[in-house]
């Protein structure tokens, strides 16, 4: 192993094992923290029967999200061709397999009773098919974390290899990007199909998803990219960081519109449907300590835009990072925390009830992060192999990693 | 159960399961358990964990269901019930109406549900009853904490809400597991050994009629109601969801709901849908009634009206 690497200074191995240990210790306090919910219920939650989901879910959705946008190489590479793609798939790959399992973890810390999921499974179990969309949504969850544990198992082994394509994976590599847009659909539809919620229950909730999913996953591959390339181990081809830049700016400035089109509705004659989302965004009768964090998140996603359209800036990559990653957060915000809490206020019955997440909360939400972070390490560490020693990429080479970029633009 | 729809009642399935079952807790637990567990808590609590649905037991595995029900509240709640399963009459179809004439806003129905239900001394209960301003009748304008002796503005109505027991529920539609269905008198339940706790049935509800156990229940061993059913008002376990059921319990052996009987002015109507002479019937026949969020098409069975 060590030799193949380039020699590197002591200091990232140093700070490797830190990341790593530091992880840990989170996976191991959260563990500790589920301990206290399981022992205890979810009343150690700041939940209430006012307000039954609150950061778990959000954060299930949101990470539903980025695992649904990983698959936005998968096009590119194989279907259109760009054959310098292809190594960044399996980024896209890790992460998808990584925001799944962490999606999946935040819906079972969230369950009442976490020993019953067996319930859910078909045969064994009595899943609700067809009518729950929630049952869908395990299902497709569950699938594509497979198909995509596969495709990885298979892309480490192709890469060594640098065998062609073969018609099998490309019909998976198919199978997992019509499963990653309908895990983040069905995610919406779970939300959407809800006609006591007034604020979720609108068509446009899909595909606003979709386009945020878009901006925050490829921000995550950017800023991913960006460290690995510090790192050394790994250099995002430039048509990868092309597109992903490309893809980012294109989702965002859709998603800023679908977004200014609910506000619209939303605002020019309230009716029901505006309560959760006036308390959002303007804090109405003071009833929500999220406003400015929403404000700022759709500030950020209005400058962001206005920066990456303009073609000399999205080329400078210290724009771009820093963008994706303000980009990240502002998401993170928006659909992680702001999304679920005023889409449940205030009650069917009028009701307001102010949530803050609660220490056993934080402390398991952070777990499950570490987690997920110590998932992608390991995913990373194993797939990604160091920097050829071909000295110049973009000579050709047979396995395209190293083909010259051949992108759009 | 008669009413039991075959796809549940698969038997191959229900066998394979049972065989687990017994296969797991024999193999694995029986021998220790006879020392450790004198008590038997611990052979009950994986019991209730390989437990099936509810529809897909036979009567003799209900039984000793409900027997496991009652040894478990007396371990944890020092208290001893009888728990039954009563099922659904045959030929009934039940329904609810509100006289909001007569309501006063006493809130005896809370208290009385809360009493019969053992509902959790924590828990939010499955009645409210919310105070209306003058001329208005948005769900959302309610208030539910009003002091029932502070005087009102005039104009001011009372206007009790619980479970609607739609005919096409939203929350029986969202549950992932079919862990809550509507039985064949109309009454929608929830089997409390099967649901997993995702409490999207809550989310779903139009009515916010659904309530989770967010701790063990805490119940009074002097002011359980020990007389309990399955589908009604045992005590639940922890992180599930529960509901008004019309008590079940008492309804399925022709006993009116605690709410109804509680209500001094009388303003709460129960009884058969079906039955052609029937208050029930001489109210939808005769009355101006409305029912609430009707345009959601869940077809609520508990109707509103008034004297005028």
């Amino acid at each position: 192993m060590s030799d193949t690497r380039p020699v590197r200074s002591v200091i990232l191995r140093f700070a490797l094992r830190i990341w790593v240990v530091v992880l840990s210790f989170a996976v191991v306090q959260g563990g500790w923290a589920w301990h206290e919910q399981w022992r205890l219920g979810l009343v150690v939650t700041g939940m209430s029967d006012q307000l039954s989901w609150g950061l778990y879910i959000g954060q299930f959705v949101f990470l539903v999200g980025v695992a649904a946008s990983a698959v936005v190489l998968v096009i590119p590479a194989y279907w259109l061709g760009i054959h310098a793609c292809r190594s960044a798939v399996v980024i896209g790959e890790a992460l998808s397999v990584t925001a799944v399992s962490m999606a999946l973890m935040f819906v079972w810390v969230d369950l009442g009773q976490p020993l019953r999921v067996w319930h859910a499974l078909p045969w064994l179990g009595t899943p609700n098919f067809p009518a729950s969309i929630m049952a869908w949504d395990l299902l497709v969850l569950t699938a594509y974390l497979g198909v995509n544990v596969g495709l990885l198992i298979g892309h480490g082994r192709g890469h060594r290899k640098s065998a062609p394509l073969s018609r099998h994976r490309l019909f998976w590599f198919v199978v997992a990007t019509l499963l990653g847009l309908s895990i983040h659909t069905v995610t919406a539809f779970l939300l959407a199909g809800l006609p006591a919620r007034p604020m979720w229950n609108t068509g446009l909730l899909a595909p606003r998803f979709i386009a945020s999913a878009l901006v925050s996953g490829c921000a995550w591959l950017l800023v991913t990219g960006w460290i690995l390339a510090k790192v050394g181990t790994w250099r995002m081809p430039e048509a990868a960081g092309r597109l992903l830049t490309g893809v980012m700016t294109g989702a965002l400035v859709i998603y800023l519109f679908m977004g200014i089109s609910e506000w619209f509705v939303l605002f020019y004659h309230p009716t029901a449907h505006g309560h959760g989302a006036g308390m959002l965004y303007l804090g109405w009768e003071g009833k929500s300590g999220l406003t400015l964090w929403m404000i700022g998140s759709v500030g950020v996603q209005g400058m962001a835009a206005m920066v990456l359209v303009v073609r000399p800036w999205r080329r400078r990559p210290g724009v771009v990072l820093g963008m994706a990653m303000l980009l990240f957060v502002a998401l993170f915000v928006e659909k992680g925390v702001g999304l679920i809490v005023p889409g449940l206020q205030p009650t069917p019955l009028g009701e307001w009830v102010a949530y803050r997440p609660t220490v056993v909360e934080l402390r398991i939400a952070a777990a499950i992060w570490a987690g997920g972070l110590l998932l992608f390490t390991g995913l990373l560490r194993l797939l990604c192999h160091p920097v050829p020693r071909e000295p110049e990429c973009g000579s050709a080479s047979t396995d395209g990693r190293c083909a010259p970029p051949r992108g759009p633009e | 159960m008669s009413q039991t729809p075959e796809t549940l009642l698969d038997p191959s399935r229900r066998r394979w399961l049972q065989g687990a079952g017994v296969a797991v807790t024999t193999v694995s637990a029986a021998p220790l358990m006879a020392l450790a567990d004198p008590e038997g808590a611990v052979a009950d609590t994986l019991e209730t964990l390989l437990q099936t649905h509810y529809r897909r037991m036979s009567r003799t595995e209900i039984q000793e269901v409900l027997h496991r029900i009652e040894r478990r509240a007396e371990r944890e709640h020092g208290v001893r019930i009888r728990c039954q399963d009563p099922p659904p009459v045959t030929g009934v179809r039940f329904g609810f109406a509100v006289n909001l004439s007569k309501c006063k806003g006493l809130r005896h129905c809370v208290t009385a549900c809360r009493q019969e239900n053992n509902v959790s001394m924590q828990g939010s209960g499955n009645v409210r009853v919310l105070a209306m301003p003058p001329g208005v009748r948005t769900l959302e304008s309610g208030e539910v904490e009003y002091d029932a002796h502070t005087p009102m503005p005039p104009g001011s109505w009372f206007l009790p809400v619980q479970c609607q027991q739609c005919a096409d529920p939203a929350c029986v539609r969202a549950c992932p597991v079919e862990a809550t269905w509507r039985e064949p008198d109309g009454i929608v339940v929830i089997d409390y050994d099967w649901c997993i706790g995702c409490r999207y049935c809550a989310a779903a509800c139009p009515y916010w009629a659904r309530r989770f156990n967010w701790q063990k229940p805490h119940l009074s061993a002097a002011h359980i109601t020990p007389e309990t059913s399955y589908l009604g008002n045992r005590p639940r376990p922890v992180g599930v969801m529960e509901k008004c059921t019309w008590c079940i319990q008492r309804t399925r052996q022709g006993r009116m709901p605690a709410c109804q009987e509680a209500c001094p002015s009388g303003a709460r109507i129960f009884g058969d849908l079906l039955d052609p002479g029937g208050e029930l019937r001489h109210i939808l026949e005769h009355k101006t009634i409305f029912r609430l969020k009707e345009e959601l098409h869940t077809d609520p069975q508990t109707w509103y009206f008034t004297d005028v």
